[in-house]
């Protein structure tokens, strides 16, 4: 029998606000342990939250840009449970009146089709601190920070709306794209700023009802969440061959091992007898301000990418890749902007630029040492004749590690192309000298030997020479012509 | 509506009390007669009322995203039943 996976994320992500969600903290990542925390996200009592607009304004344009229907009114509830990451005692989170629910995003697989994944609803919560586990007189104990503590954490709960491991990559591609385009937050994996937590069933292909899902939480980055998709796959689909059943829980993805392993949390133990924050008045959401949200919001990547094909001319997938990062896409275009060479950024972002980007450290272009002017600069050299396109790589390579302008290194190294036909007159005589028997072998119709001699000469000038040129030279001289 | 010695017990693990056994009898019998106060309530045609979240009527208070200084860390742990300089220490959590 032939199973199919059922998949759907919870997408956690922090919000880009410089203070905390309900107290006027500091909220930054890193940071001394308890160090931006204060009475109200300490939990000390007597002390009362105040929402952070801008959470709210960042949740909403979030909302918006996924298409969700906005209610007139939102409201927070408490998620009660005891868990010393959370020094409450309860989450502020929003269950009953959510700021956006039954939205929509659109992914774009490869091959050009496109798919929806529903959004089942947004809603605006605080994040839990961080606990360390360590040993203490010789039993275990857990450190707490409350740094992060109540900082602004978005959650967007999708519909299962993706069937297979290609669909769930596009959906998180597209979802940090998204993020970052709004600029809403970094959404930094390895820091934790953007979490996507795993739901996965298995059911025999063509079946309607869905099979018993798992989550999977504690997936550092979208290449993990998909050996943990891979994992949960092969592991209930072995289960449901055997005949046996699923079990609805929570996992845990060890990344070392690369395995998923049951939370063992007892049955009911997840019961959070929610209800309305008393002490947060609801938010009432004015259309016009929404409106004016939405007038606001950018450019969104598969827009941008259309646009790209048709204002630049540039092949669908070239576009694709240029407009995948907001801050890649915008450096693209200023580029073009100062010199107009389109398909000659297009090609150096693709082959040298992307490649320094990401890593371990998750290195953005605006971290690189070259910018917008470096490559305007050496289209426009190139354009003048002055250098070809292997010695503009070369040129660029060298920018790319020293952050030199193009125009200092093509004259420190003496890059530019001998353009003083003199000189290259001079090889080609030199070359129809040594190379007497190709010469001989060209005069008697062997075409080809003529691109061995160019060889030639393009070496003894150490490559500045312009083949053209020096083909065009060599073919008179020989033919005993007037160059 | 009635309530069972299980259910109490139930609540008092998520409100983290320790209850013995006559004590989840006495309350078994004490929340029985508070539900069966509010169980009143349902004799009343709330059908065109909207469930009250809030009873001040009071909307859109928010706050400016502005940083102010943090607690100083000796302060923040200085009540800690336990700690662990520059953190809180408490029993290991299961995971
Ligand atoms: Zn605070």
């Amino acid at each position: 029998m032939e199973f199919e996976p059922v998949i759907g994320f919870e997408t956690h992500v922090e919000l880009a606000a410089k203070s905390k969600v309900f107290c006027d903290t500091r909220a930054e990542f890193g940071g001394e342990p308890n160090s931006y925390v204060c009475e109200v996200c300490l939990g000390l009592p007597g002390t009362l939250p105040v929402l952070n607009k801008t959470s709210m304004e960042l949740s909403l344009k979030v909302a918006l840009a996924l298409n969700c229907d906005i209610p007139e009114v939102t409201e927070f509830d408490r998620k009660n449970y005891y868990y010393p990451d959370l020094p409450k005692n309860y989450q502020i989170s929003q269950e009953y009146r959510p700021l956006g629910r039954n939205g929509a995003m659109t992914i774009l697989m490869p091959g050009g089709r496109e798919k929806t994944v529903g959004i089942h609803n947004i809603h605006l919560e605080e994040d839990a601190g961080k606990l360390v586990h360590d040993v203490y007189k010789g039993r275990g104990v857990s450190l707490v920070d409350l740094n992060r503590a109540s900082t602004s954490l978005l959650e967007i709960v999708s519909q299962p709306d993706m069937r297979s491991p290609e669909e769930a990559e596009a959906f998180m591609e597209t979802m940090r794209s998204l993020l970052r385009y709004l600029e809403v937050s970094d959404c930094k994996m390895q820091e934790g700023s953007l979490r996507f937590e795993l739901n996965v069933s298995m059911r025999p292909k063509g079946q309607k009802e869905f099979g018993t899902k798992v989550e999977v939480k504690n997936v550092g980055s979208v290449r993990a969440v998909l050996r943990a998709l891979d994992y949960e796959m092969r592991r209930q689909t072995e289960i449901l061959e055997d005949g046996g059943r699923v079990i609805q829980e929570t996992r845990l993805w060890d990344d070392e091992r690369g395995e998923t392993r049951s939370m063992r949390v007892k049955e009911g133990a997840k019961d959070y007898r929610y209800f309305p924050e008393p002490d947060l008045p609801p938010v009432h959401i004015d259309r016009e301000y929404l409106e004016t949200l939405r007038k606001d919001l950018p450019e969104l990547r598969d827009a941008k990418r259309k646009r790209f094909v048709e204002e630049y001319g540039l092949p669908d997938y070239d576009a694709g890749v240029l407009a995948a990062e907001k801050a890649v896409a915008d450096f693209f275009e200023e580029c073009t902007r100062l010199h107009n060479a389109p398909k000659v950024y297009s090609n150096w972002i693709m082959v040298y630029i992307l490649r320094e980007l990401g890593g371990e450290d998750e290195k953005e272009i605006a971290d690189l040492k070259i910018t917008p002017e470096h490559l305007a600069q050496l289209a426009q050299i190139l354009d003048s004749g002055k250098i070809n396109q292997n010695i503009a790589k070369k040129v660029l390579n060298k920018s790319l590690q020293t952050g030199d302008l193009p125009e200092k290194i093509i004259q420190e190294k003496g890059l530019e192309m001998v353009s003083d036909s003199g000189e290259i007159e001079k090889f080609v005589d030199e070359v129809i000298v040594e190379q007497a028997g190709p010469v001989e072998e060209y005069k008697n119709g062997k075409d080809n030997t003529l691109n061995f001699l160019v060889g030639q000469v393009m070496r003894k000038s150490r490559g500045k020479a312009q083949p053209d040129t020096v083909q065009e030279l060599l073919r008179k001289k020989i033919r005993g012509e007037q160059p | 509506m009635s309530i069972t010695a299980d259910e109490v017990r139930h609540i008092a693990l998520l409100s983290r009390l320790e209850l013995s056994d006559d004590e989840v009898e006495l309350y078994t019998g004490h929340l029985a007669e508070v539900l069966k106060y509010v169980e009143k309530l349902k004799e009343l045609d709330v059908d065109d009322v909207e469930p009250t979240s809030h009873a001040i009527p009071m909307f859109n208070v928010m706050r400016e995203d502005e940083v102010m200084p943090s607690l100083p860390q000796e302060d923040a742990l200085e009540n800690a039943p336990d700690r662990a300089d520059p953190y809180f220490r408490v029993p290991k959590t299961t995971e």
